[in-house]
C-alpha cells in the first residue's frame, strides 16, 4: 500500500535503504535491553531506520551525489554495521542470542497474536493519516514545486510519507526479513500500476495483492515443513508482477505485441490494397482484371493478405487474374487521401 | 502615467551548490505587461522563476509582490512550470491536475468540492481542453499537456502568471491557443511573466521583454530595447541576421 508511493517517487531503493538500516538497530536494542521482546527490538529498528533515511536525504541535499550513490552507501554502511554487531552478539556466552537473525529473512511462523494486532493498529493509522492527507500526497508526488508555490509545507508532506514508509517496513521486518523487505514493499505497487491509471486504485489494488501475497504465501509454506514463511510471500508477490507485467491490458507486454503485430498486418493489407488501386487506376475500368503474378513485383504481398482482401470484399478473385471491386477501389481511394493529409 | 510595480526583485544572488547561477539582479516589472525574458539555455531564467516563487531559497537579494514578501502574497501568484519537470506517466487525470489549482486555497485536508469543479471545467473549457477532461495524462500530446498545465495556473485565478516555456513543443494551433489566452489575461489587468525562447516571434507576442544571462542585460518595453545591441549582449554572438528579416 504505502509501497504505491515509494514506486511512484521512483525512490525504489529507498525502501531497500530503509530496511537494511534498521538492521544494527535491532542489534542494538537487544545489546542495551538484552531483552528478546518484540517491541523493543523493533522500536530499535524504527530508530536506526529513521537516522537511515535522513542521513540518506541529507547526503543528497548536502553534496553532489546521486541519490542512488547516497542509498547505497547507507544501505552496505548500515547493514555492514548491522552484521557486525550480530555476530559479535552470537558470540557473546548468552543463551538469548538465537532469533535474531529471523530478521534477516523473516519468520512468519514466530509471529504472536500481539504482533498481529500491532501490525493491524499500525496498518489503521496508516490508512486514516493517508485518506486524511490524500490530497497532500498526491500533489506533491506529481509536483514538489508547483506544491510548494501553493503554500504547503513540501518538507512535512514529505516527512510524512517517509516516516510512514519507515514504520510498515519495520513492521513487515518480521515477516520477511531485511533482506526480502524491499521486494515486498514494492511488489504489490509494481503490480498495481500495471493494471490502473488512477492513484487511488493503485494503492488500493497494491494493499489487495500485498494482503493476498501474504496469506496465501503463508499457506502454502505451512504445507512443506521446511518452507520459510517470507520467501515464499515474496515469492507469490513477485507471480503476481510478473503476471501483472505480461498481461495488463493497457500496458501488458503480451496486448502491447499483439496489437504490434495486428498494426503491422493492417499495414500490410493496407499497402497491397494502395499497390492494387495505382494498378487499377491506370485503366479506365476499375474493374479490369490483373494477373497475380502483378503482384509477386510488390513487398509484402503474400497469398493470405490478398485472401484476406478477398474475405473483405475488396477483391474479386478468377483464377489468375484479381480486380478490385467498387468497394475497395473506395476504401483505396480513401486511404490514399487520408495517409497523404497525415503525412503533412 | 505611474504604473504600480507588481513584482520587485533586489541585488538577487542565487547558487546552486557553489556556482551562481544568476548574480545580482535587480529588475521591477510594472503591473499589467505581457513580458518574456530571453536569453540562452542555462541563463538561469527558470532558477529566477523559481527563486521569486520560494522555491529555491537564494543567496541574497529579497522579492517583493506588490511590495509585500512573497510568502504574504501567494494567492496573487499562479506559476506554470516548465512541462518536463513532472513526470507524465503518473496515474492521473487532465481534470484531476487542473483541478490541483484550487488546493492553493483549499489549505491542508480540506478536500475538493463542487465549487472546485467547476472552477476546473471552466479553465478546461478556455484552454479547449473539455473533451479530455477524464484522460489520462500520460496520453495526452505535449500541446495538450501544456494546456492543462496553463488551465490548472488559471484555476488559481491569480493576478500575476509565472510560466516556464508555456511554448515549448508544441504545435502551430496551440501555440496561437495559448497566446490568445495570455492576452487576454494581459487584457483583464494581469501581470504575465514568459520564459521564451523563440526570438522572432517576441515583438508579435509581447510588450515587455528582459534579457537575462547570469546578469540582467536589460529590461523595458519591447519598442525600445528589443535590439541587436541587447541580443548580442545576451547571446554572445551577432544575432542581426536572424532579427531583421
Ligand atoms: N538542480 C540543479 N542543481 C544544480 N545546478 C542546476 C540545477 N538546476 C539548474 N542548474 C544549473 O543552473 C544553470 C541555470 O539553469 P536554469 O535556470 O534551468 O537555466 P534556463 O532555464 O535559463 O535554461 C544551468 O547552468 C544549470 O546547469
Ligand atoms: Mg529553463
Amino acid at each position: 500500500m504505502l509501497g504505491s508511493f515509494a514506486v511512484l517517487r521512483k525512490q525504489s531503493l529507498l525502501g531497500d535503504a530503509i530496511s537494511h538500516a534498521a538492521l544494527p538497530g535491532i542489534a542494538i536494542a537487544f545489546l542495551i535491553t538484552g531483552a528478546k521482546d518484540t517491541n523493543t527490538l523493533l522500536l530499535g529498528a524504527l530508530v536506526s531506520g529513521l537516522i537511515g533515511t535522513f542521513w540518506i536525504r541529507g547526503i543528497i541535499t548536502k553534496t553532489h551525489l546521486k541519490s542512488d550513490t547516497a542509498l547505497g552507501l547507507i544501505l552496505s554502511l548500515f547493514f555492514g554495521f548491522g552484521m557486525l554487531l550480530l555476530t559479535f552478539i552470537q558470540k557473546q556466552p548468552n543463551a538469548n542470542q538465537a532469533g535474531l537473525d529471523k530478521y534477516l529473512f523473516g519468520q512468519a511462523a514466530t509471529l504472536v497474536e500481539r504482533d498481529v494486532w500491532m501490525m493491524a493498529i499500525v496498518t489503521g493509522i496508516c490508512l486514516i493519516v493517508m485518506l486524511t492527507f490524500w490530497k497532500e500526497f498526491k500533489i506533491l508526488l506529481f509536483d514538489a514545486d508547483y506544491t510548494k508555490t501553493l503554500g504547503f509545507n513540501t518538507k512535512t508532506i514529505d516527512i510524512l510519507i517517509t516516516s510512514f514508509i519507515v514504520l510498515a517496513i519495520v513492521l513487515g521486518l518480521q515477516t520477511v526479513g531485511v533482506v526480502l523487505m524491499s521486494a515486498m514493499l514494492l511488489a504489490p505497487a509494481a503490480a498495481a500500476r500495471q493494471w490502473t491509471n488512477s492513484l487511488s486504485v493503485m494503492v488500493f489494488l497494491a494493499a489487495i495483492f500485498g494482503a493476498f501475497s501474504g496469506v496465501f504465501g503463508t499457506a502454502i509454506s505451512a504445507t512443506q515443513n521446511n518452507l520459510s514463511t517470507g520467501p515464499v510471500i515474496v515469492l507469490v508477490a513477485s507471480v503476481f508482477v510478473v503476471f501483472s507485467f505480461v498481461f495488463s491490458p493497457s500496458r501488458g507486454l503480451l496486448f502491447k505485441q499483439i496489437r504490434f503485430i495486428k498494426n503491422r498486418r493492417d499495414l500490410e493489407l493496407h499497402k497491397t490494397l494502395a499497390f492494387m488501386y495505382h494498378i487499377a487506376e491506370s485503366h479506365e475500368n476499375i474493374s479490369h482484371p490483373h494477373t497475380v503474378r502483378l503482384l509477386n513485383n510488390f513487398q509484402g504481398y503474400t497469398k493470405s493478405t490478398l485472401q484476406k482482401l478477398v474475405d473483405k470484399q475488396y477483391v474479386e478473385l478468377n483464377g489468375n487474374m484479381w480486380n478490385l471491386t467498387k468497394k475497395g477501389f473506395e476504401t483505396a481511394a480513401n486511404l490514399y487521401t487520408k495517409q497523404t493529409t497525415d503525412d503533412e | 502615467m505611474k504604473q504600480e510595480i507588481a513584482v520587485k526583485v533586489d541585488d538577487l544572488t542565487v547558487a546552486y551548490n557553489y556556482k551562481p547561477v544568476l548574480w545580482d539582479i535587480d529588475l521591477e516589472i510594472p503591473e499589467g505587461v505581457l513580458m518574456a525574458i530571453v536569453g540562452p539555455n542555462g541563463a538561469g531564467k527558470s532558477t529566477l522563476i523559481k527563486a521569486i516563487l520560494g522555491i529555491l531559497k537564494p543567496i541574497a537579494g529579497s522579492i517583493s509582490i506588490y511590495g509585500k514578501p512573497y510568502e504574504d502574497q501567494r494567492k496573487l501568484v499562479a506559476y506554470v512550470p516548465q512541462k518536463g519537470s513532472v513526470d507524465w506517466d503518473f496515474p492521473t487525470t487532465a481534470l484531476d491536475v487542473v483541478m490541483m489549482g484550487t488546493y492553493g486555497s483549499l489549505g491542508w485536508i480540506k478536500r475538493p468540492g463542487q465549487k472546485q469543479k467547476k472552477a476546473a471545467l471552466e479553465a478546461l473549457e478556455k484552454v479547449g481542453m473539455l473533451p479530455f477532461k477524464n484522460r489520462q495524462i500520460s496520453q495526452l500530446s505535449g500541446g495538450q499537456q501544456q494546456r492543462i498545465f496553463l488551465a490548472r495556473a488559471l484555476v488559481q485565478d491569480a493576478s500575476i502568471y509565472f510560466m516556464d516555456e508555456p511554448f515549448q513543443g508544441v504545435d502551430a494551433s496551440t501555440e496561437i491557443a495559448i497566446i490568445n489566452i495570455l492576452k487576454a489575461l494581459r487584457k483583464a489587468g494581469k501581470t504575465v511573466i514568459v520564459v521564451h525562447h523563440d526570438l522572432q516571434t517576441v515583438p508579435e507576442y509581447f510588450d515587455w521583454v528582459t534579457f537575462l544571462n547570469v546578469k540582467k542585460i536589460a529590461t523595458g518595453p519591447v519598442k525600445d530595447i528589443f535590439n541587436d545591441d541587447n541580443l548580442t549582449k545576451t547571446y554572445g554572438i551577432n544575432y542581426k541576421v536572424s532579427i531583421q528579416e
